[in-house]
This record gives C-alpha cells, structure tokens and sequence, in this order.
C-alpha cells in the first residue's frame, strides 16, 4: 500500500537532488541538494520497509545521524572557502584544474 | 726438492719490495737518488744471487719432474682450482737466468743514464715491477697465472713507453702498445676458456699430461687452441700483424728497450710456445703458422730496418725481425733452439740498446751544452763517434758481429740451428725450404743494416756540428761495465748450444729436454746429413760476411748529410723508410672505419638516437603526453566532475542491473 507513489515521490526527489548538485552554482544549493538527495533515499527505505521489516529504518537512523555530521563538516569547510575566497560560487573555486 | 728451490718465493718477492720501496720514495723523496739506487739494482742482485742458487739446485738434482711450489689457493672455483703455484723446471730456469741476470745489468746502467731524470724513484719503481710480473710469467704454473704475468708487464710497458709522459707523442706511443696488446690477449684468454672445457684444468703439468687423451692430433679443438694462443703470441712479441706497437715503443728510456722492448718482455711469446710446445706439436698446421709468421716477419722486418735513420728505431725493427726468427724455430718444432736464439739475442740486443743509450747520452750532453735541439737519435747527426766513445764502439761491434752470425759469436750458432732446423723440415713438406729461404735471405739484411748503423754511427765523418763535437766523450762506468759483461755473453754465449757436428754440442738442449719430451711423440724425425749441416753453416757465414762487407763497400757515409739537411728518399727506399705505410693503412683501414662507426654509428645513432632519444627522452615524452590527455579532464569545474560521476554511476548501475 501506498509503496508505489512513496517510491516514485523519492526518485522525483533524488533526480530533483541530482539536478541541483548539477545545474547550480552556489556552493550552499548544491548542498542543499545533497541533503535532498540523502533524504530521497530515506523515503525509499521507509517506505520498503513497510513491506520487508524494521532493518530498512534502523538504517534511516544511521543515514540521519551521518548527514548531520556531513552537514557540520560541510558547512564548515564552505564557511572557510567563503572567508578564504569571499565567494561561494563553483565557478571560483577550481585550484584542481588540470 | 732442493732447500734452495724452496726459497723461490722471496725471488719473486724482492722486485716487489723494491717496487714498493721506491714507489713509496718516489712521493715521499724524489731526491734521494742514492737510497734509490742502493734498492733498486740492491733487490736485483739479491734476487739474482738466489736464482742462480735455484738454478744450481735444479742443476744438481738427478730428478727431472718440475718443482711446483704451491704458495696459497688463488681461485677456488668449483672444480676449478687456481693456486699461487710457481713451477721451477729446466725452462723457466733459463728464462730465470735470462730475466734476473740481464735485468741486474740493466739496472746498473740505468743509475749512470738516468741519473739527471727528475722521475729517478719512479723510473726504479716501475722497472722492480716489471722484473717482479717478468718473474711471475715464467714461474707460473698455470694459464691463469701466467696470464697475470703477462698483463703485468703489459703494464710495466705502457708505464716506462710513457714515462716521460709530458710529450703527447709518448703517451700516445704507451697507448698503442696498449692497445695492440689487448687484442692478442683476447686470443690467449679465448684460448684458455678452451683448454679449460677441453681438459677441465689449467695447470700446465695436468693440461700437458691430459692433453693426448682429449685432443685429437690435427684435430680442429687444438688447432683453434693453438692459433688463439699465437695470437696472444702475436701481440706480446710484435708479429704479423700486430708489430706496429714496438717501434714506437722507443719513445722510453733506452734501458727499457733494452729490458722490456728486446730482451725480456717480447720474449714472452716465445716462452709461451715453448712452455706450450706439448699442444702446438700437436697442431701442425698451428706449428706452420707460427713458422711462416715468424719467417715472413724476419724478413718483412729486417727490409724495414734497412732505411730507418733513428738509431734506436733500426734495432727496434731489428728486434722484431730476430723474434721473427725465434718463432720461425718454435714453429718448427725446435724449441730448444728458439729458447736458445731467446738467450742469445738477450745477451747481443739488450747490449746494442745499452749502447746506443750509451751514444744517445753522449749525443744529448753534447747538444744539451751548446742549446742545439737536434735529433740526439738520428744516425745522420752522429758519425766518427769512435773517435770519442772507443768502448762503447768495441762493445757494439761484437754485438753486430754476434746478431749478424758471424762464426763464433752467439747469434751465428743460434740463427744457424733454427734455420737448419726449418731446412731439415723441408724434406716433409716444400713450405719450409721457403721460410729456410725467407730466413737466410734476413739473416744477409740483417746483417747488412748492423754494418750500416755501425758504419754510420762510429765511422766516417764526424757531423754532429763543430761546437758540440768537443763535448761528445765515453759514458761513465757505471755504464760501460754493464756493456763489457753484455759483451763477454754476447761473443760466448754460443757455447751453450754448439751444432751437432762440433764436440760438446747440445747442452742446452739436452738441458731442456724434460720439458720439449712430451711434444717428441708428435714432430717428425729430422734430422741432417753432417755434409748438409756443414754447407748451411757455410752458406750461412758467407751472407753474414757478404752482408757486412756489402753495407761496407756500397755504403758513403762521407756523403751524409745531416738529419736537418737531408734529401728526401725517394723509390723503394722512401718505401722502406715509411715501414711500407703499414701505420698510415692500419689508420686507413681500421682504426678510421672503427671511428667512424664508433662516432656516427653506435655514438650518434645507437647511443644518441636510440637509446637516450627514443628509450629515455622518448618515454618521457610519451608520459607527459599521456599526462596531459589525463590533465584535461581535471577542469577545475565542480560541475563536470559531477557530470563525470554520475555518468558513471549511471553506467556501473546498468551493468550491474542487466
């Protein structure tokens, strides 16, 4: 019941994710479509979890707990990109390049 | 064994003390020329001494078998076991004598004519060396250590050829003998590598004792061996084709050719062949080799030294062509008598090298006083000299009289039994009246070119210029007594192997025997009629007086000029006194195309090219090439990479999924 749409909803919002991650420039955008992307997967395993045991939301927990730690270190390292560059745009921040 | 045979070691030992005593003087105190002297002829005389008390022992001794004497273990390899072994026998007692006896000569004139050289000490050092590898070549007991002997004194060569090495023409001169040498020892190294996997050992007495029942006579394994072997021969003693080293060889000091470029050092060939003489009886087509080499560089040589105007430059040649004769009697299978012209020739060439030094001394002082910087060598700036040098002039005719083979004097018994040798051979095959022929023709040359240096050098019109002529005057004793007892070796030595038709014939010989048995089995019974042996010895003593009489009679040494107003020969002769070009077609023909290759082939092309073009900067290049095909995909553009990603996610999803 209700797996379908739960299903699809969360593919609409990974590809949603996957989209921004590609499209955006803003550095915190992207990120916030990291987050998306994570929570799509979350949905997914909820909703699978309905039919097939508890496993599916133990592991929900554990995305929950990283992404708030991703989200520390990754907010921190953005704020230090900024303070260094005064910019958050992608465009700018390119010292890898070949 | 003798106690005496015993002590064996410490005459090998002493020329090495005194090497390292007057090496170690030559950095710490170049200037103490009489500590030097006192070493360097002191270790000789001793080393002499005790050799003779060897030579006694092994005299005394009613056993025939060789002492070997085992030192310590050198090369234990395997199954291969190379000792620090001297082998006393009958032969290297006669190279003993030869190397200690006339070398203490040669040692004592050298304090007279090098006494002025800043390089005193090293002069003395690298002469005790030479005597000391000199020593461990005859003594040896093995291919091996023999071998080290041999590059020893290689060395020792190349050391006193440039010892005054400031002159580039010296240095080069050291080089090409060098050089000339390195490829007949890779004939002789080649030719142990063979003997060892043909009989698995290369101690002479276990070679010579295994060698009838490995090798086959004739057969294409001992040939091989043989030829390598004479090759080695070659370089060492200045043969076809490998002679070109020894003439110029005379930029050292004159004692060193007479020790090392005439008496001792290019002897060793011979002594190789003779030690040798089981496995070349057993190739008779190495043997003729030897022979018609040795015959055709006698004459080829002797041709040479007929327009040659440096005096030092004649005996060099004269030195190649009587090697020649050696070989010639080696290759024939008279050993003895090839070891007995050997003696001989020691005895009369190191005598007319002395005395030459002797006039090149008086010729240098005498322009040294007047500043002249004329040819002090050249035979056209000298003449009359007897007037001034009557010693020196006395002792250098019965050197001519003993080379040129006049009866009585060493050089005519020894010459005359290698050619009556080659000739007694003649019945077996034509080939050997033709080197008989090639022989007595140089034996009339050789004696031809003596009277011309004699004739040119002290008599005739003096030209050595009228301010310096007053200064020319007999060199010191110290030189002169060396030259006398040269001189007594040269007139008697003779007597040690007389022909077969006088009383008391063949000592040495009968002396040698133990050694040249083995090979007996192998050589062809050869032996002369007495009337035949008489008419060689008359055919022979009337080219040498022929010779000598013809150089008398046809030569003018009234009308000579001097070296710096000279004609240019012209003919044959320019022919002759260019050593027939062979310097300038060894030039043309090996080393230019071996440059050649060398420059533009293997250095240019291969080294420069291949190797560090295409292997090294090559594979660089390929590598930052390939690094930059990789470093575009490195845009720096967060997006990309994302792209990248996902596509890849993408596409390891559907493999996965399929």
């Amino acid at each position: 019941m209700l797996l379908g749409p739960a299903l699809g909803v969360s593919a609409v919002l990974f590809a949603l994710g996957v989209a921004g991650v590609l499209l955006r420039r803003n550095v915190i955008i992207v990120f916030i479509c990291v987050e998306l992307m994570l929570n799509a997967v979350n949905l997914t395993f909820v909703a699978l979890a309905q039919e097939l045991g508890p496993n599916g939301q133990v592991i929900v927990f554990f995305v929950m707990a990283v992404a708030a730690a991703e989200a520390a270190v990754g907010l921190a390292i953005i704020l230090a990109i900024f303070r260094h560059k005064q910019t958050v745009d992608l465009q700018d921040i390119n010292l890898l390049r070949g | 064994m003798p106690p005496s045979v015993g002590w064996i070691w410490l005459v090998v030992l002493l020329p090495f003390a005194g090497f390292v005593a007057n090496g170690l003087l030559s950095f710490l105190k170049p200037s103490a020329k009489r500590a030097v002297s006192t070493i360097g002829v002191g270790v000789l005389v001793a080393a002499f001494g005790l050799a003779v008390a060897v030579v006694l022992g092994v005299a005394r001794d009613p056993n025939d078998a060789p002492y070997l004497i085992h030192l310590w273990n050198w090369l234990p390899v395997g199954d291969l076991n190379i000792g620090v072994t001297f082998q006393v026998d009958q032969l290297s007692s006669v190279m003993l004598m030869v190397i200690t006896g006339v070398g203490t000569l040669i040692h004592i004139f050298s304090i007279g004519y090098m006494r002025e050289d800043d390089g005193y000490a090293r002069y003395f050092a690298y002469l005790n060396l030479f005597i000391f590898f000199m020593l461990i070549l005859v003594l040896g007991a093995s291919f091996p250590l023999l071998f080290v002997g041999w590059e020893g004194v290689g060395l020792c060569s190349y050391l006193l050829i440039g010892f005054w090495y400031t002159e580039k023409a010296n240095a080069d001169a050291g080089k090409k003998a060098f050089i000339m040498n390195r490829i007949g020892d890779f004939g002789f190294l080649i030719a142990m590598f063979m003997i060892y996997r043909a009989t698995g050992t290369l101690n002479f007495t276990e070679v010579f004792a295994t060698a009838p029942q490995v090798f086959q006579v004739a057969g294409p394994a001992i040939t091989a061996i043989t030829l390598f072997l004479f090759l080695g021969c070659t370089g060492k003693s200045a043969q076809i084709p490998l002679y070109t080293w020894l003439p110029d060889a005379m930029a050292g000091p004159t004692p060193v050719s007479a020790l090392i470029h005439a008496a001792t050092m290019v002897t060793a060939g011979v002594y190789l062949v003779a030690r040798t003489n089981m496995l070349f009886a057993m190739a008779p087509v190495s043997s003729a080799v030897v022979a018609t080499v040795g015959a055709v560089t006698a004459l080829w040589a002797a041709s040479i030294a007929l327009k040659q105007w440096d005096i030092k430059k004649v005996l060099a040649y004269s030195t190649v062509s009587q090697l020649g004769y050696m070989f010639l009697g080696v290759g024939v299978g008279a050993y003895a008598s090839g070891v007995f012209h050997l003696v001989t020739h020691a005895f009369f060439k190191a005598l007319l090298f002395l005395g030459s030094g002797s006039v090149i001394h008086a010729m240098h002082k005498a322009y040294h006083h007047t500043h002249r910087h004329d040819d002090a060598q050249d035979m056209r700036n000298m003449g009359g000299l007897r007037h001034w040098m009557p010693w020196t002039t006395g002792v250098m005719w019965v050197a001519t009289l003993a080379i040129a083979g006049v009866p009585g004097f060493s050089g005519f018994f020894s010459k005359d039994e290698i050619l009556a040798a080659a000739f007694a051979r003649g019945q077996e095959h034509w080939l050997f009246y033709l080197l008989w022929v090639l022989g007595t023709v140089a034996a009339f040359l050789t004696a031809f070119y003596m009277a011309r240096l004699m004739l040119y050098t002290f008599h005739g019109p003096n030209r050595t210029g009228e301010a310096e002529r007053e200064h020319l005057h007999e060199a010191p004793w110290v030189m002169t007594g060396p030259l006398l007892v040269l001189a007594a070796g040269s007139a008697i030595g003779g007597l040690l192997n007389l022909p077969e038709v006088l009383p008391g014939a063949g000592w040495l010989e009968h002396w040698l025997a133990p050694v040249t048995s083995g090979s007996g089995l192998y050589l062809p019974e050869a032996a002369l009629a007495h009337g035949t042996e008489w008419t060689l010895l008359l055919v022979a003593t009337l080219l040498a007086l022929g010779g000598l009489y013809a150089a008398w009679h046809f030569l003018k040494p009234e009308a000579l000029t001097t070296a710096a107003e000279a004609p240019a020969e012209t003919g044959f002769g320019l022919v002759l006194n260019r050593k027939y070009y062979i310097d300038e077609i060894y030039q043309g023909v090996i080393v230019r195309p071996l440059v050649w290759l060398s420059d533009r082939l293997l250095w240019r092309t291969v080294d420069k090219g291949v190797i560090d073009g295409a292997a090294v900067n090559g594979s660089a290049w390929a590598l930052r090439g390939l690094g930059w095909v990789g470093s575009l995909l490195e845009s720096g553009a967060v997006g990309w990479y994302v792209v990248v990603f996902v596509t890849g996610v993408l596409g390891l999803l559907y493999f996965v999924a399929r």
